[in-house]
C-alpha cells in the first residue's frame, strides 16, 4: 500500500507594502546586478569600491562598473544568507571578533561568489581601497587583493580628529587623485581621463543630492511622511551605491521627491511593509547601522508601537549632505577630497554628538536610540558618551540597543524588544512630567 | 621583585624596570615634571609617535598602554561594550581616577577605530588637556604623503611650542633625534643579543626594561639599556632546551607580564616580537643634518617597521617582515597573540599566517586581555607547540 503524505500548503505570505519609489530602487538595484555579473560577456570592467569614500563619479569616467562589497553584503543579509558565509569564513580561519562585512564577503567569495541574482560576481578588475572613515577597509581589500591578485589602489582620506578639513588634508588627497589614482585607473580600464567627463559627472550629483536632503528633511513635518531609518536605506541605495553622478540618480531621487511631497500633502507617514503607518507616537533619532538578517522584524518593532525615526547618522555613511555640501564640478578633485572627508565615520566623536543632538532638536524627537552594532568599531567605539551626551544637550532621553549587521547569531528580538517597549515607557514618562510641570 | 633575580647582575636594573611598570600613578614622570617649573608631559598610545618633537619641546613624552592585570576597572567599563577591547576601557579608568591628572597633553596615533574615537572622547572628558588625533600617511611617496606628513609634523611642533609658550628650533629637534637614533640603536642590539643568547636576556626582562622607556626620559633609559646589555652579557644563566618564536600582534595592547613569562616556561624562548614597536619603529638612523621634520618624515616613509595598522602597497611584500624576522632571528616557529576584539591584529592574521604556511614555518595562534589571568591554557598551547617543533622540525 503506498502512503499518501499530503503536505498542507503554507499559508500566503503577506504581500510586502512599498511604495513607489522602492519599487523603482529595487529595480535600479537589479539592473546594477545584472550589468555587474554580466561584465564578463559585456567587456566592462568592473572596479571594487567602498559605500563611505565612493568615488563614483570618477570610476565612470574610466567606463568602470562599481561593486560595492557592504552593498553585497547587505543583500546577503537581506536574503538570509550571510550567517552562512560569515560561518564559512571563521572556518577557513577568520576571527569571531571582526567585522561581519568582510567575513560575509570572504565566505561568499568560498562558495561561488553568487551574486543576488543567481549569477557569478565577476572578479574585480581593480580594487579601489578608499579608506574613508573604517580601518578595516584596509584590511578587507588586502584581503581581498591576497584572493584576486588585482591591481590595489590606496586612497587615504585623514580622519577629521579636530572636527575639521584643513587644506593639508585635501591637497594630500587630490595629490592621490591625481598622481595615484587617476594614472591607474587609466591604466586598469584604458581610458584616458577627461576632467570635463567628470565635472558633468559631478553636475548631475548635485542634483540629486538636493532631492535627497528635501526628502530626509521633510521628516520635519509632523507626522514624518518618511522614515529615515528603514525606509531611509532605500532612499539612499542609488546615491551611496553605482548611481551618483549618473542620469538614473536625478530621475530617481526626482520621482521620490514628488512621492515624498505627495505623502506630507495628504497628512500621511512612513510606508512600511505592513502599510501606511497611522499615529506616529514617537520620533526618534538613530545612531548606527541597522541588522540587515531581521531587517523586517527590527523595523515593525518600531511601527508596531508607532514609532517613526526622522532622523539617522546611518544614511550619512555614505555622504553628508544636510549640513550644506555639495559636490563641486567647478572643484572636481577638491570635491571628492572634502566629500571623502566629511562622511560620517570621517567625523571625530563631538561632530558626531553635535550632527545628533542638532537632529533631536531640529527633528523635534522624543530622544536618540543607539543600535550598536558588535563588529563595527567605527561607528560603536565610544557610543556610551554620546548617548550620554546627547541626552545632556538635548534632555531628551536616550536609549541603548545591540545587534550585529549580517550575523544573525547577535540579533536577540525579545531583548531588543524590551528594551525598545521600556525606551517608549520612558519617552512616556518624560512627556507626563513635562506636561505636569508645564 | 621576582625571587629569581635577586642575586643576578641584572637584578637592580629589572627590580627599577618592574617599579615602573607597576606603579600605575607614574611617579617617576610626575616627579620628573616637577622637578623644573614649567615641564610638560605629553601622553600618547600605540602605535607610534614621533617623540623626537616631544622631547625637542623639552616636554617628557608617557607612553600609555592601558592599565594592565593590575587595574581595577570600575568607571572604564560604562564607556564601552563588553565587544571593544580592554585597553580603551583602562585608558579611560586612568584618566577618570586622576592618575593622569598631571599629563598636559595626550596624543592618539593612526593605528584603529578604537583609539581613533578615543581620541574624540578625550577631547569631551578632559577639555583642559592638548589632545591631538595622529594621522600618518598610507602613501609611502615623498611629494604626496611625505608632504603631508611634514605638515602634520609642523602642525604638532606649533602646538608644543604654543604649550610651552615658546619655538621649537630646529637644533632642539636634531639633539632629540640623535638621543633617540642612539636609544634605538641600543633597543636594536638589545634585540640582537637576546636572538643570540636569549636564555641571558628573557623576554620578560626586556620587555620590562624596554617599557621603562616610555616612562622615563630618553637619557635615562639609554643608559638603564646600556646596563642591562652590560649585565646581561656578563650573567651566567643555564641555556634551556626551548624553541625559538618570534611574537606577534601585540603591538597595542599589552599582554600581562605573566604571559610573556608563560612563554618561556612552556619552552619558547621569545626571540623577536612587536611588542611596544614605538622604541624601534623606525628602523634606521634618522638623519641628523638638514630640515629635522622632512628627515623624520623620510624614515617614517622609508625606514619603518610593517605592522597590521600600515598599509602593504606591494602585496609580494605582505608578511614578508614575519617571514624575515624569523630568518633574522633564526626562530623556529612564531606566535600570534593578539588581544580580543583587536582588528589590526585579527584582521591581519589570515593573510600572515598564509605567507607563514607558504615559507613553511609553523605557527600557533591565541587570545588574550591585558588582564588576562589564567595562564595554565596558554602555557598547554605554546608548551605543546616547543614540543612539536623539537620533534618533528627538520623531519
Amino acid at each position: 500500500m503506498t502512503a499518501i503524505i499530503v503536505t498542507p500548503k503554507p499559508a500566503a505570505a503577506k504581500e510586502v507594502a512599498k511604495d513607489a519609489s522602492m519599487v523603482k530602487q529595487k529595480e535600479m538595484m537589479a539592473g546594477h546586478y545584472d550589468r555587474l555579473t554580466n561584465a564578463p560577456q559585456s567587456g566592462e570592467k568592473v572596479a571594487a569600491t567602498f559605500v563611505p569614500g565612493n568615488l563614483n563619479e570618477l570610476i565612470m569616467c574610466f567606463g568602470l562598473v562599481n561593486n560595492l562589497p557592504e552593498v553585497n553584503a547587505i543583500q546577503n543579509g537581506l536574503r538570509r544568507t550571510s550567517g552562512a558565509y560569515v560561518l564559512e569564513a571563521e572556518k577557513i580561519g577568520h576571527s569571531e571578533d571582526v567585522c561581519t562585512y568582510v567575513k560575509s564577503d570572504i565566505g561568499m567569495m568560498a562558495k561561488g561568489n553568487v551574486a543576488p541574482n543567481g549569477k557569478k560576481f565577476p572578479n574585480p578588475d581593480v580594487l579601489l581601497l578608499s579608506y574613508t572613515g573604517c580601518f578595516t577597509f584596509m584590511k578587507w581589500f588586502e584581503l581581498l587583493r591576497e584572493q584576486y591578485k588585482c591591481e590595489t589602489i590606496m586612497l587615504h582620506t585623514p580622519y577629521m580628529g579636530d572636527g575639521k578639513i584643513t587644506p593639508n588634508m585635501v591637497e594630500y588627497m587630490v595629490k592621490q587623485l591625481r598622481e595615484e589614482v587617476i594614472p591607474k585607473l587609466e591604466r586598469v580600464s584604458g581610458v584616458k581621463f577627461d576632467i570635463d567627463r567628470l565635472r558633468e559627472n559631478l553636475k548631475k550629483s548635485v542634483k540629486a543630492e538636493e532631492d535627497l536632503v528635501w526628502v530626509l528633511q521633510s521628516a520635519k513635518h509632523k507626522p514624518s511622511p518618511i522614515d529615515a531609518y528603514f525606509g531611509g536605506i532605500y532612499y539612499i541605495g542609488p546615491i551611496f551605491g553605482a548611481f551618483r553622478g549618473t542620469d538614473d540618480a536625478i530621475e530617481y531621487y526626482k520621482f521620490l521627491r514628488e512621492e515624498v511631497a505627495d505623502r506630507l500633502a495628504h497628512g500621511q507617514g512612513p510606508v512600511t511593509p505592513d502599510g501606511d503607518m497611522a499615529g506616529e507616537k514617537y520620533r526618534l533619532v538613530v545612531e548606527g547601522p541597522p541588522n540587515y538578517t531581521n531587517f523586517r522584524q527590527f523595523w515593525k518593532m518600531f511601527y508596531d508601537e508607532g514609532a517613526v525615526v526622522v532622523a539617522s547618522s546611518y544614511t550619512k555613511v555614505g555622504g553628508v549632505y544636510d549640513f550644506g555640501f555639495r559636490h563641486n564640478p567647478d572643484k572636481p578633485l577638491e570635491t571628492l577630497a572634502e566629500y571623502c572627508l566629511g562622511v560620517y565615520t570621517n567625523r571625530s566623536l563631538p561632530m558626531r554628538i553635535d550632527m545628533l543632538s542638532c537632529y533631536v532638536n531640529d527633528y523635534e524627537a522624543d530622544g536618540l536610540l543607539i543600535n550598536s552594532i558588535k563588529s563595527c568599531n567605527s561607528f560603536s567605539a565610544g557610543q556610551l558618551l554620546i548617548m550620554r551626551e546627547v541626552e545632556k544637550r538635548t534632555g531628551k532621553p536616550a536609549a541603548f540597543v545591540e545587534s550585529d549587521l549580517v550575523d544573525p547569531r547577535y540579533f536577540s528580538a525579545a531583548n531588543i524588544k524590551n528594551r525598545l517597549e521600556s525606551y517608549f515607557q520612558m519617552i512616556e514618562q518624560k512627556r507626563a512630567g513635562a506636561q505636569a510641570a508645564a | 621583585m621576582d625571587a629569581s633575580l635577586k642575586s643576578s647582575a641584572t637584578a637592580p636594573i629589572v627590580a627599577h624596570a618592574q617599579a615602573l611598570f607597576e606603579d600605575l600613578s607614574f611617579t617617576a614622570a610626575r616627579e620628573w615634571k616637577a622637578a623644573q617649573p614649567g615641564r610638560k608631559v605629553i601622553g600618547y598610545m600605540p602605535l607610534y609617535v614621533p617623540r623626537e618633537i616631544i622631547h625637542a619641546a623639552n616636554m617628557l613624552p608617557l607612553g600609555i598602554l592601558g592599565g594592565g592585570d593590575q587595574l581595577e576597572v570600575i568607571h572604564g567599563d560604562a564607556y564601552y561594550q563588553s565587544y571593544i577591547c580592554r585597553i580603551p576601557r583602562s585608558t579611560v579608568e586612568l584618566g577618570v581616577s586622576g592618575r593622569l591628572d598631571f599629563v598636559d597633553g595626550m596624543l592618539f596615533p593612526s593605528i584603529c577605530d578604537v583609539i581613533r574615537n578615543l581620541s574624540g572622547m578625550w577631547k569631551m572628558m578632559f577639555p583642559h588637556v592638548y589632545v591631538r588625533y595622529f594621522d600618518v600617511p598610507q602613501n609611502y611617496r615623498d611629494e604626496i604623503g611625505g608632504t603631508y606628513y611634514v605638515n602634520e609634523l609642523a602642525e604638532l611642533r606649533h602646538d608644543l611650542a604654543g604649550l610651552r609658550g615658546q619655538p621649537i628650533t630646529d637644533d632642539e629637534l636634531r639633539r632629540s633625534i640623535a638621543l633617540y637614533n642612539e636609544n634605538r640603536r641600543l633597543v636594536n642590539e638589545l634585540y640582537a643579543f637576546r636572538a643570540e643568547r636569549p636564555w641571558l636576556a628573557p623576554a620578560a626582562e626586556v620587555y620590562l626594561v624596554l617599557r621603562a622607556g616610555l616612562v622615563l626620559p630618553v637619557e635615562e633609559h639609554s643608559t638603564m639599556l646600556r646596563g642591562y646589555l652590560d649585565a646581561a652579557k656578563a650573567e651566567d644563566r643555564p641555556r634551556r632546551d626551548n624553541c625559538r618564536i618570534v611574537l606577534t600582534g601585540a603591538f597595542c595592547e599589552q599582554p600581562p607580564l605573566n604571559l610573556i613569562k608563560s612563554l618561556e616556561l612552556a619552552g619558547c624562548y621569545v626571540v623577536d616580537d612587536d611588542l611596544l614597536l614605538v622604541t624601534r619603529w623606525l628602523t634606521g638612523d634618522v638623519a641628523t643634518d638638514g630640515d629635522p621634520l622632512r628627515n623624520l618624515a623620510t624614515a617614517f616613509l622609508h625606514q619603518s617597521q610593517s605592522t597590521a595598522a600600515k598599509y602593504e602597497p606591494n602585496e609580494k611584500e605582505k608578511g614578508q617582515h614575519l617571514v624575515r624576522a624569523v630568518a633574522r632571528s633564526a626562530a623556529e616557529g612564531v606566535i600570534f597573540a593578539a588581544p580580543s576584539f583587536c582588528d589590526p591584529a585579527l584582521l591581519d592574521r589570515p593573510m600572515l599566517q598564509h605567507v607563514l604556511k607558504d615559507a613553511g614555518i609553523p605557527f600557533i595562534a591565541f587570545k588574550y586581555a591585558e588582564n588576562s589571568g589564567q595562564m595554565q591554557p596558554i602555557r598547554e598551547q605554546a608548551g605543546t607547540f616547543a614540543d612539536s617543533i623539537k620533534l618533528w622540525s627538520g623531519a
